[in-house]
């Protein structure tokens, strides 16, 4: 037996503190995220503002809240979106195999041509930015990821023994994928998911940093970075944390994937 | 060889072709009329919008468009930049060398620092360490590299507030200075590449680690040290290649935001402002000329591939 996977667990918990947060909103730190309070701007962290106040003494721990609630629905919308198209489009790709899964699958080639930061860009440029532009870019850009990633795995079960005996004997094309795919597709999905929100919490912090995101009054993780450079010199806190609660989302999801992979596919378990 | 070769060529050609007609099809996927649009709302005159629609040929049918619009892309003509007139080629040719010295540095340090650390944790697997090892690497692939730069810029000034770490001065202008402005963004975008191509060495190590020609070179008394650089890195260093070319488009997107960071006028602050200007053909050029260079690395890597990887070739 391997030692517990502490990896699994030190993700599950960060994910589920920074969820928990997300979901029980800003007021978690008794301060709504748009009060201003300028006899106590630019403050360093301290018991009554724990992460510091920004350069209109707004909290930024409360800000940071409602900027949690931004990234974590924006990406997982989108990753939602992209393992339902692309996932499908995998399946039924690999399980109908001929010329739909010639298109399908180089179409998804050409789609992952694009450098990912750049295709986002690209079509927040014709969407316009805003939660919706954003949502839909990081949807489009994992799509062919999840396309990619089921296609494998569903194209071994087709010609898997137990898959042809099971058709062998009359059952419906439902009912093998209810009782054979789903359960044997659900752990990749789990892990690529995991993964994949990591990413997409990145690319979102990073489109909104860069302008293209959630505009102002929705709070954003990113551009809340992006703000606080410009009094960088005077308080570096409000950057501080803003950063660090982007790299604490990410690093949640992709210690939790990292771990689930380890635990849920046995071939892994021995080996590293 | 020689048809798995082609094969990889056509498949090169097919994904080019593709990107080219969905870049080509953006605009036309722009609520409204993409015309009016780009010549913003306000100050457009209906002579100028019709001028516009003429040239790109928006009362055309699409395949008649596209053929207009690559046939002029392959003589290198991408149309003028709305706001500033100049031609698009001229603008983009203007920033790419900054996005392209950002992004080689950044894999180049991260390459160089990758192999021996993730040689080193291969290791040390299995143990308290490993864990840690895992955990500070997982940490520094999340790490978001905006995040870190603007770290840095702050760090630096702090300690030494007499340098200037932010804006650019060209290489042949002031090779020093130029180097010393690129030191903090490069580090800012190589610190996520490490931790990831060093996780993808370790992979790598440890499989070939366990292969039989290991054990073969150890029982013939090869020294530990040729074992692990002789035999296991050279064959670890097949995945390793194809990772660093999917790690190149990585770097490029990172130099895009890291430009914002630190000022530098690359191709990230041409797009973003275009963006903003709603200046599509300078859009549409960065895009497909940006992902038919890597559609074209990508295949010099599988090309690569195949000649370092014979069992690749049946």
């Amino acid at each position: 037996m391997r030692p517990r996977n502490p990896i699994l667990w030190i993700g599950l918990v960060l994910v589920a503190i920074q969820a928990l947060a997300a979901a029980v909103g800003p007021g978690v730190s008794g301060y709504e995220p748009n009060a201003q309070d300028i006899m106590a701007r630019l403050q360093g962290p301290s018991l009554a503002h724990w992460w510091g106040t920004d350069n209109f003494g707004r909290d930024v721990l409360s800000r940071a809240v409602a900027g949690y609630r931004t990234l974590f629905t924006i990406s997982a919308v989108s990753v939602m979106g992209a393992l339902v198209v692309g996932g499908t489009l995998g399946v039924v790709a690999a399980w109908r195999g001929g010329w739909f899964d010639e298109v399908a699958m180089r179409l998804m080639d050409v789609l992952f041509a694009f450098p990912l930061i750049l295709l986002a860009i690209g079509i927040v440029a014709i969407i316009g930015p805003g939660a919706m532009g954003t949502s839909i870019a990081i949807g489009v850009v994992y799509t062919p990821i999840f396309a990619r990633i089921l296609r494998g795995p569903t194209l071994l079960l087709r010609d898997a023994e137990y898959v042809i005996a099971a058709r062998a004997i009359g059952a419906a094309d439902w009912r093998i994928m209810r009782d054979h795919l789903v359960p044997n597709l659900a752990p990749v999905i789990l892990v690529q998911v995991s993964l994949s929100l990591s990413t997409a919490i990145l690319v979102e912090a990073s489109l909104s940093f860069l302008g293209l995101g959630t505009q102002p009054p929705t709070a954003s993780l990113g551009r809340m970075l992006a703000e606080s450079r410009n009094f960088l010199v005077l308080s570096p806190w409000p950057a501080v944390f803003a950063g660090l609660a982007i790299l604490l989302a990410a690093l949640g999801f992709n210690l939790l994937g990292d771990g689930l992979q380890d635990r849920l596919d046995p071939r892994l378990r021995n080996r590293t | 060889m020689k048809g798995a070769l082609l094969r990889r060529c056509a498949e090169m050609v097919f994904v080019a072709f593709g990107v080219s007609v969905l870049t080509f099809l953006m605009i036309h996927l722009i609520p409204g009329d993409a015309a009016q649009i780009m010549l913003g709302a306000a100050d457009a005159s209906p002579e100028k919008v019709a001028a516009l629609r003429e040239r790109l040929g928006l009362d055309q049918p699409l395949i008649v468009q596209y053929g207009l619009w690559i046939g002029r892309a392959l003589v290198g003509d991408f149309g003028t930049s709305i706001w500033t007139g100049r031609p698009v080629l001229e603008e983009i040719g203007g920033r790419v060398g900054v996005t392209i010295e950002l992004t080689l540095l950044g894999l180049g340090a991260a390459i160089v620092i990758a192999v021996p650390a993730g040689c080193l944790m291969a290791t040390l697997r299995a143990s308290v360490a490993d864990y840690a090892v895992r955990i500070v690497s997982i940490a520094g692939v999340t790490m978001p590299a905006f995040w870190l730069g603007t770290m840095l810029i702050y760090g630096t000034t702090s300690v030494l507030p007499g340098v200037q770490v932010v804006g650019y001065v060209a290489f042949a202008a002031d090779p020093l200075g130029n180097l010393q402005r690129m030191i903090l963004p490069v580090i800012a975008l190589a610190l996520p590449a490490v931790a990831a191509l060093s996780r993808v060495v370790r992979a790598a190590m440890l499989e070939a680690l366990m292969q039989d020609y290991i054990r073969t070179a150890r029982a013939k008394g090869v020294t530990e040290g040729r074992v692990i650089f002789a035999h296991a890195l050279r064959n670890a260093l097949i995945p390793f290649v194809t990772a660093v070319g999917i790690m190149l488009g990585y770097q490029f997107g990172g130099s895009v935001v890291i430009e914002q960071v630190f000022a530098l006028p690359g191709l990230g602050r041409l797009v973003i402002g275009a963006i903003t200007e709603r200046n599509y053909p300078l859009i549409q050029a960065t895009i497909l000329l940006a992902t038919l260079v890597f559609v074209g690395v990508n295949f010099l890597v599988d090309v690569l591939y195949l000649v370092i990887d014979p069992r690749a070739r049946g």
